[in-house]
């Protein structure tokens, strides 16, 4: 109520861009339907329903896979977990990135250092092998790799929120608040902290889509979400091989198009928010 | 000096020394000197203007009084107690008696909150005002500084630039201080709003007994405002006296160029012996052996190159302080 001006113009904007609204409404269209998979999936998706890799028909929308289960139900319970680990490790990579990049920003000396020379660690890593790694050590499942996500991801959002506050520390409103005697934890949270999160939630948003193309990959690559739970990822590995990639486009094209789509919105989305909640506009 | 009225600040042998860009890697550390051994003192209830060009150290004085900055080196009494040796917890006691007023009014104020929260939530904290009184208060301190009671559940960037520094006056006054440093208050505001902004702060003056600290770069304002007057150049106060007199009377050449470089609205009191300062201010990093200001001042003498001047009384009868003992004896030659 208080920032209500505020987030009408924010709306207002966003709303100018045509593409992040469609996404918008194509995502919380997919996010309901994710929610509800149980509810209005035709069948029990980890159950033989069908015939082997039958093409779409009436009794099964999308066809059957190679073992006789409903495609259709397959791919709604696949979403809603791909949505469930992308949101997961981006929730968890922003508060680590969050917090860090406050206590990197705010003490700054030797903390700063520290953090930020393990920052640079975790960056220089190569990316897909560490989480490759992580996954063989680690036993592979949805909880390991929604961790193994969440702390891949954080060095870009602690980079971002130690910069702002580096920015932050020097305006003249914190130096009235440091002349007035006000205690570093109201500095911290209630003047530097509100005003480094926007950008955060904009960065958020390609985390999440990052999450979720990681762990199509991993999944893919078997180090993922273990079969039979169906992720958007281990349905792709199906396509491994020929036949599956020539003959029966049932098999993957709705999965790999559905990553496509939600990755692009989520992008769009990302993209506007970034547009609506930069002030000097 | 001042010796009618009891100090409230006296600053000694003040330093303070920036290092250059980030040169952790570099042997020698350089060193802008943005304040050099800089003593003065400033009554209660005065007003004392800190005028001189950019990077001269003007504003750097003012972090220091405000305890923002460490010192190198010096002392900074504030009504008897040395803030330079106090620890941050120490200092959080007493942060309220001096506070500070800012030139960017749009970096001055968080631009997420409304002005009843900015102003309302130091004085909570400090217990100045209790959570049934504290509406009142804010909106007495909005009356105070001529800002509408409507104004308090609006947001910063909603307000002209003049009305931001209203908000930043109230904001320092609402913890009831004696000293305010105002740090180039009206330099980023027009002119007709200076001169609003100007009388605000000289009635508040009178009303609160408050004793400013007025850094500028405009003589016109800092004459308007202060009874005492501190023209500073690279670092160092080359003359300090009652503001009527550092006008009338310049002594050291910088102040008289200063003077002269200052448009007067009247034709027929233009043509006068002008002084035109010429090339540009040295820098910090490397400043000039001796007084400081040799390189430009066209009566420069060999002996300038080589002393370090120090301010020295002008006339005994009065406070005026001056770092040139050559200036006056020149213009009585010419004369």
């Amino acid at each position: 109520m208080e920032h209500k001006g505020n987030m009408q113009r924010v709306t207002k904007r966003f709303m100018k861009h045509k593409l992040a609204v469609v996404s918008l409404i194509f995502l919380l269209i997919m996010i309901i339907l994710a929610i509800l998979a149980p509810v209005i999936a035709p069948y029990n998706p980890n159950q033989v329903s069908g015939g082997f890799s039958k093409p779409p028909s009436m009794d099964h929308l999308l066809g059957t896979d190679q073992i006789g289960r409903d495609m259709l139900s397959r791919l709604l319970y696949a979403m809603r977990i791909s949505l469930f680990v992308g949101a997961a490790a981006t929730v968890i990579s922003t508060l680590i990135g969050v917090i860090l990049g406050l206590l990197s920003g705010f003490i700054g000396g030797v903390v700063d250092s520290i953090i930020m020379r393990i920052t640079d660690m975790v960056m220089s890593f190569p990316y897909i092998l560490l989480v490759l790694v992580a996954a063989a050590v680690f036993e592979p499942g949805l909880w390991s790799i929604v961790l193994i996500l969440g702390f891949v991801d954080w060095p870009g959002v602690a980079r971002l929120v130690r910069g702002n506050v580096l920015s932050i520390r020097e305006m003249n409103y914190i130096k009235a608040d440091i002349a007035a005697g006000m205690p570093k934890r109201f500095i911290l949270f209630s003047e530097i902290l509100p005003n480094t999160i926007a950008p955060v939630f904009v960065y958020a948003t390609q985390v999440f889509a990052i999450s979720i193309l990681d762990e199509a990959a991993l999944s893919f690559l078997g180090m993922g979400v273990q079969p039979p739970t169906a992720s958007l990822g281990n349905i792709l590995n199906g396509a491994e091989s020929i036949t599956v990639l020539t003959s029966k486009f049932w098999l993957w094209v709705p999965a790999g198009v559905l990553i496509v789509l939600l990755v692009i919105s989520i992008n769009f989305v990302g993209d506007a928010l970034r547009d609506a909640l930069d002030p000097s506009v | 000096m001042t010796n009618n009225k009891k100090p409230i600040v006296v600053v000694e042998g003040l330093r303070k020394y920036y290092p250059v860009g980030n040169s952790n890697t570099s042997r020698a550390r350089q060193m802008v000197h943005a304040v050099d051994d800089v003593s003065f003192e400033i009554a209660e209830g005065e007003t004392l203007g800190i005028v001189g060009e950019s990077g001269c150290g003007k504003s750097t004085i003012g972090r220091q009084i405000m305890a923002l900055e460490r010192p190198n080196a010096g002392k900074i009494w504030y009504d008897g107690q040395d803030i330079t040796a106090m620890s941050e917890s120490q200092l959080r006691g007493i942060r309220t008696e001096f506070q500070m007023i800012f030139q960017d009014t749009n970096s001055s104020l968080n631009p997420r909150k409304q002005i009843y929260d900015i102003l309302a939530t130091p004085m909570l904290y400090h217990k100045i005002a209790t959570k049934e009184n504290v509406k009142q208060e804010v909106e007495r301190l909005l009356d105070m500084v001529g800002l509408a009671k409507s104004s308090l559940n609006k947001f910063p960037h909603e307000f002209s630039g003049g009305q931001r520094q209203r908000i930043g006056i109230a904001r320092a006054l609402s913890l009831k201080p004696r000293l305010l440093v105002c740090d180039e208050p009206v330099s980023a505001l027009d002119v007709s709003v200076q001169a609003q902004i100007l009388n605000l702060l000289t009635s508040l003056q009178e009303e609160m007994n408050l004793t400013y600290v007025f850094i500028g770069h405009g003589l016109g304002a800092v004459r308007y405002i202060s009874t005492r007057i501190a023209v500073m150049y690279l670092g160092k106060i080359v003359e300090i006296a009652d503001a009527k007199d550092l006008f009338e009377n310049p002594q050291h050449p910088y102040t008289k160029a200063l003077v002269d470089a200052s448009p007067i609205p009247d034709p027929n009191l233009r043509d006068r012996s002008r002084i035109v300062i010429s090339g540009e201010i040295p820098s910090p990093v490397n400043p000039p052996s001796g007084c400081r200001y040799h390189p430009r001042c066209p009566y420069a003498k060999e002996e300038c190159k080589k002393v370090d001047m120090e301010l020295q009384v002008v006339d005994s009868s009065s406070s005026h302080l001056c770092a040139c003992p050559f200036y006056a004896t020149n213009l009585a030659k010419e004369e």
